[in-house]
């Protein structure tokens, strides 16, 4: 099987954010930056397809030299081969979709993984147009999933419960927590993800359709009352929410 | 101009979220002088949509299909798309859920349309939709342009306003989309609901048990209380790690981002990823061992005592208002 994981390189969950002087990007200034929390779990899952079925594990990632970071940790945790499709300019979700779509393509792969989101712009859209794209079938935030042959029967997370789909490969998943439990890499991985070449690409550029105009920190909240110290606040407690608050 | 409204349906039903988007558009068009064309689709829905011109659609559009019951990533955006470009609709508005989130990229492509996802505010400037859009879980807020001429916005479930249904039904279009195999590559067999559990993302009131409530068997309190309040359990991202509570409860950067009217954090710490995920709910309530704890900088309301005190007192006192 020839499996693909598109990974990001992304803020660390326990980063401050703040917005750089332009008002558009993110100051970077002590920032700790990560495999895309989600990703984790779609290398995980082309790792375990390959154990099962054999074949190749590519992972793809579009941005700048400090991807390869997280390129590299996915090598270590198993993965053949790493891309860097090389790109430092600023892409909406459309333009970042088309640089993967079409690397993909050339490499024609059984089946492609994503986070279900990245955490930096929350979007969820790459997999789903990625997808679209290459006029493949999808299935995404997957918690489950059953590959038999080129039938898959996958289980996806909606409010409050679950859908069962069913496709056939090739075809795009995007990861949920809970579809698997990724592998911390081994010294032995961590090793050989040093000398396994990081293969650079240049992708086509594209002209952005969805335009940054300012990013700000959201409104500051300040602290409210405490009400109290033990069980004796209780009744005031839920008099504040009903009179005050008006919310229960 | 026209925009295009999808409202979405389960179990031929509309959800509220359906309602939001129509009347969403409709501000929007009031605004720039424009058209609404609410969309539903499904098995049946013909004998229901006539109601979303009670929440401000001027036309509605009705595409049922025996297969259409059941959600399918590729036939949804298929239809959507198709109307769009038949209606020469130039913005496709969508909820963010888990329907709204999986079509809307595909039926931006299939529009070469620029996309904002998960939008909380729309602003008209001209004959332009500033979109406001939440970042790293809400970490940051950035404000979008859309450039391109087909435009595809999803809004975030619970923060628009449905406003008032008025008048009756309206007339619905049936409109026939011929559909095959092809259509279908990927398509949902079966839906198993949660029995009776309200869902993270879409409840109005939420309480979450941090990891200060020492083990799963403590969550009952936390249970028991949401349910007195008809609201849903939360949990924070060291309990699911720990394996206490199922992920789909998460709230936070690695799970869900919420926006409840009410938000009780039970023995939550408040470690920024969790704040990220639930800060910009209407009322939040901390209740914590720990006078320090950076939860109580975002509440509302705070109890600084323990948890196995503060929680029962707090049921028996919701039951008294309520009643039971």
């Amino acid at each position: 099987m020839k499996l693909v994981a598109c990974v990001n390189h992304v803020p660390d969950t326990t980063a401050k954010i703040n917005p750089a002087p332009d008002g558009k990007s993110i100051d970077k200034t002590g920032v700790g930056f990560i495999i895309n929390p989600y990703d984790e779990f779609a290398v995980e899952e082309c790792l375990r397809l390959k154990e099962k079925n054999g074949g190749e594990v590519i992972v793809v990632s579009l941005g700048g030299d400090a991807h390869k970071e997280t390129l590299r940790k996915a090598l270590a945790m198993g993965a053949d081969k790493a891309v860097l499709l090389k790109d430092e300019s600023v892409r909406d979700s459309f333009g970042i979709a088309r640089a993967l779509a079409d690397y993909i393509k050339e490499i024609g792969p059984d089946a492609v993984f994503f986070g279900k989101q990245s955490i930096d712009g929350d979007d969820a859209a790459i997999g789903p147009m990625v997808a679209e794209m290459l006029a493949l079938p999808s299935v995404s935030v997957v918690v489950k999933l059953e590959i038999a042959g080129v039938n898959v029967v996958a289980e996806r997370e909606i409010e409050g419960g679950h859908e069962k789909v069913e496709t056939k490969l090739p075809a795009v998943f995007t990861a949920q927590k809970g579809l698997n439990e990724p592998r911390y890499p081994s010294l032995k991985g961590i090793m050989s993800a040093k000398s396994k070449p990081i293969d650079e690409r240049v992708p086509t550029p594209v002209a952005a359709k969805v335009e940054l105009v300012t990013m700000q920190r959201p409104p500051a909240k300040s602290a409210g009352k405490i009400v109290g110290t033990d069980a004796s606040a209780a009744p005031e407690l839920v008099r504040l929410l009903h009179e005050e608050a008006k919310v229960i | 101009m026209k925009i295009l409204a999808v409202a979405e349906q389960r179990d031929n039903k509309f959800k509220k979220t359906a309602f939001e988007v129509t009347r969403t558009a409709r501000t929007l068009a009031d605004q720039l002088s424009a058209e609404v064309v609410a969309l539903a689709i499904g098995e049946s829905t013909q004998g229901i949509a006539g109601v979303l011109g009670g929440y401000g659609a001027h036309r509605v559009i009705a595409v049922d299909h025996p297969k259409l019951r059941l959600y399918s990533t590729t036939a949804y955006a298929r239809i959507v798309a198709e109307i769009a470009k038949k209606e020469q609709a130039t913005i496709v508005l969508f909820a963010a859920t888990a329907i709204g989130k999986d079509c809307a990229p595909r039926v931006a492509v299939k529009l070469d349309a620029g996309l904002a996802s998960d939008c909380t505010a729309l602003k008209v400037a001209g004959s332009e939709i500033i979109a406001t859009r939440p970042m790293y879980a809400g970490k940051a807020m950035a404000e979008v342009k859309i450039q391109s001429s087909n435009k595809v916005i999803s809004i975030r479930p619970n923060v628009f306003p449905t406003g008032a249904q008025q008048g009756g039904a309206t007339n619905v279009e049936k409109i026939e989309i011929p559909l095959t195999d092809a259509d279908f590559s990927a398509s949902v067999k079966e839906v198993t609901q949660s029995s009776g559990k309200v869902d993270v993302a879409e409840a109005d009131i939420i309480v979450t048990g941090g990891r200060g409530l020492r083990g799963p068997e403590n969550f009952k309190m936390i249970e028991d209380l949401a349910s007195a309040l008809g609201g849903a359990v939360g949990a924070s991202r060291a309990v699911v790690d720990a394996g206490w509570r199922p992920h789909d409860e998460q709230v936070g950067q690695t799970g869900k981002t919420v926006s409840p009217s009410l938000y009780i954090a039970v023995a939550v710490s408040g470690a920024i990823q969790h704040l990220a995920g639930m800060s910009s709910s209407k009322y939040i309530v901390a209740i914590n061992k720990d006078k320090d704890a950076p939860i109580f900088q975002v509440a509302s309301y705070g109890i600084v005592g323990d948890a196995f005190d503060v929680v029962p007192a707090l049921l028996q006192e919701v039951k008294k208002l309520r009643g039971t």
